[in-house]
């Protein structure tokens, strides 16, 4: 009795501990942030002694121009890197998808950038923009060209975070599309060949269309994590000049640590999170309308069959 | 398969592109070689003499030897150093250990489906770091006393890495042959018995890559360990940080640093290649 006891018990005992650490250190901050962005609320002070001011965070922000402008960097950014980073790592990948001695040592190398510590990304990146020691400008002086204000000026600071993100970040859609492209089945690169297609036409109407689902889910997992990008612009630009490099991931960090306004800082963090659950969803439903279509699919050819 | 003749010019690009790729962090460590009087001066490039002084300026207080050309030793680093190794070391081996069991939990007895662990796995990834800096920051002074201490470092990454984990677990835990299971019990194994003695050896690789990505975020983050920790309990990342908000940069010392704190994820890099590409490509490709 007491086994059999024991092992209905199981499950839970193995769950527990996760259940546990999730609830109180995931789940239980997240509710607090939106009750807090209801809040006037600064760090010195208990939750409790913050007066309670319903929605004027909400609506402040909203009539911020600097809140909006910031919102609008961040889309900005976001668009443009994984666009960029789309077309170069697929570009890339198909370009390189075949039996090249020293593939391996560049998929290794490749990984690099992504795992050293964004914090170091942005020193690297910090050193080699500057003004006169850096790689760049010594480069431009060296064969006689006006040097540039990479971090200093508002238009150059936002491309130059981009350069850094692109160089971040390509290696990760170039490694999942080669991923996906060697994964193809063989019979229909084949039986394109066979049927006289030119390599363009084999990429534009097999492969692409074939890499479609992994190309989608990786998109969106890079539109996500470009909205999380923090630390490399902090190191970098720290937001400036202005607020030409301001992302709402920064903002939210520095009005929480250095305007000590918590409530406010919640409820922006509200409006990224809300950004981010639309994405996060529509990343879901594509999944599983795609996992649908696949099945439909297979039971249409097995009847045919 | 073999190698075919292929046109020169991949070759070309592959280099280029290898170039590219590690041509920032060849530079840090050229860098971080070099006194500041090289850094600054005009003459560019390849020509000086490799120094370790900026590593020893970093480390003073924890070498067995007083470099000559160190004044006054700032113990900072080589504090932040501790700090770093012991919250990822703990943090990655408590995620692994929680994580595990709760992934084997979700497979084996079934009172969650597949689909609701990925959906929740990818909510947490959504959620940005600086999302939960308010949140925590208020909870953890307030309410569990646990501000400022190592504890709550560990806490939090714990937490951040644990759906991602029990995810990628839960693939590996699938293809473990459930008759093995069965023969083990019929054995007379216990429920904990079949787990470590049977499940975990089968699963090593997943373990691998796990406690990588695991231990990768704890050593890199900075942003809730800036708002969490205290002067004793800074990591790595917070003290670099900290570093160039001064007035005057010290490019070589902060180099040195730089390097020391890339240096382990590189060497996970070079030697388990492999599974990280397999996370990653697990976290999408099969999404």
């Amino acid at each position: 009795m007491k086994t059999a006891l024991a092992n209905r018990m199981t499950p839970y005992l193995f769950l527990a501990p996760a259940g546990i650490v999730l609830v109180a250190a995931l789940l239980y901050p997240i509710g607090y942030m939106i009750y807090a962005s209801f809040l006037d609320w600064n760090p010195s002070q208990r939750i409790g002694e913050a007066d309670w001011i319903g929605l004027r965070n909400y609506t402040n922000l909203l009539g911020d121009a600097a809140f909006r402008e910031s919102f609008w960097v961040t889309i900005k950014f976001a668009a443009i890197v994984v666009t960029l980073e789309m077309v170069l790592g697929v570009g890339l990948a198909l370009l390189l998808d075949r039996n090249l001695r020293g593939m391996s040592i560049l998929r290794t190398l490749f990984i690099l950038p992504m795992m050293i510590a964004p914090i170091v990304v942005g020193l690297m990146w910090r050193y080699m923009y500057h003004p006169t020691v850096g790689i760049f400008n010594r480069t431009l002086e060296n064969i006689g060209l006006p040097t540039v204000p990479w971090l200093s000026d508002g238009g150059w600071a936002f491309t130059s975070i981009i350069i850094a993100d692109v160089w971040q970040w390509t290696p990760f859609i170039f490694i999942l599309s080669l991923a996906a492209l060697q994964s193809l089945p063989q019979s229909a690169i084949e039986a394109s060949r066979i049927d006289g297609a030119s390599a363009w036409q084999t990429i534009l109407y097999v492969k692409l269309p074939l890499m479609m689902p992994v190309l989608i889910v990786t998109a969106l997992l890079r539109l996500i994590d470009a909205f999380k990008v923090l630390e490399v612009i902090l190191v970098l630009t720290n937001g400036g000049p202005g607020l030409s490099t301001e992302i709402l991931s920064l903002r939210i960090a520095r009005t929480a640590s250095e305007f000590r306004e918590l409530g406010v800082a919640a409820a922006m963090s509200n409006f990224l999170l809300i950004l981010l659950l639309v994405l996060t969803v529509a990343m879901y439903l594509y999944g599983k309308a795609a996992e649908l279509r696949a099945a439909r699919l297979r039971a249409a050819a097995e009847e045919a069959a | 398969m073999t190698q075919d003749r292929q046109n020169p010019a991949f070759y070309a690009l592959l280099t280029v592109l290898i170039l590219m790729a590690i041509g920032p962090i060849l530079m840090m460590l050229i860098t971080s070689l070099k006194l500041n009087v090289d850094i600054m001066s005009d003459t560019s490039g390849l020509i000086f003499m490799p120094t370790i002084r900026n590593y020893e300026t970093a480390l003073c207080d924890m070498l067995w030897y007083e470099p000559a050309h160190v004044d006054r030793c700032d113990p900072t680093f080589g504090r932040a150093l501790v700090n770093s190794l012991i919250i990822s070391i703990i943090s990655t081996a408590l995620t692994l250990i929680i994580g595990t069991m709760a992934a084997y939990a979700l497979v084996r007895f079934r009172f969650m489906g597949r689909d609701t662990v990925s959906l929740t796995t990818l909510m947490m990834r959504m959620v940005p770091p600086a999302v939960l800096l308010v949140p925590v920051f208020g909870i953890w002074t307030f309410q569990f006393g646990i501000d400022g201490t190592r504890a709550g470092i560990i806490l939090i990454y714990v937490a951040m890495n644990l759906p991602f984990v029990i995810w990628i677990l839960q693939s590996f835990i699938v293809q473990v042959p459930i008759q093995l299971e069965e023969a083990a019990r019929m054995d007379g194994a216990g429920p904990f018995q079949v787990f470590f003695l049977v499940v975990l050896p089968l699963i090593k690789p997943g373990l691998a890559a796990a406690s990588i990505f695991t231990f990768r975020i704890a050593w890199n983050e900075f942003l809730l360990a800036n708002a969490l920790a205290d002067r004793s309990t800074r990591t790595v990342p917070v003290t670099i940080v900290n570093s160039l908000t001064e007035f005057e940069i010290d490019w070589g010392v902060i180099m040195a640093t730089g390097m020391l704190l890339a240096i382990p994820p590189i060497l996970f890099t070079l030697v388990a290649s492999r599974q990280i590409i397999t996370g990653m490509t697990a976290g999408a490709v099969k999404g």
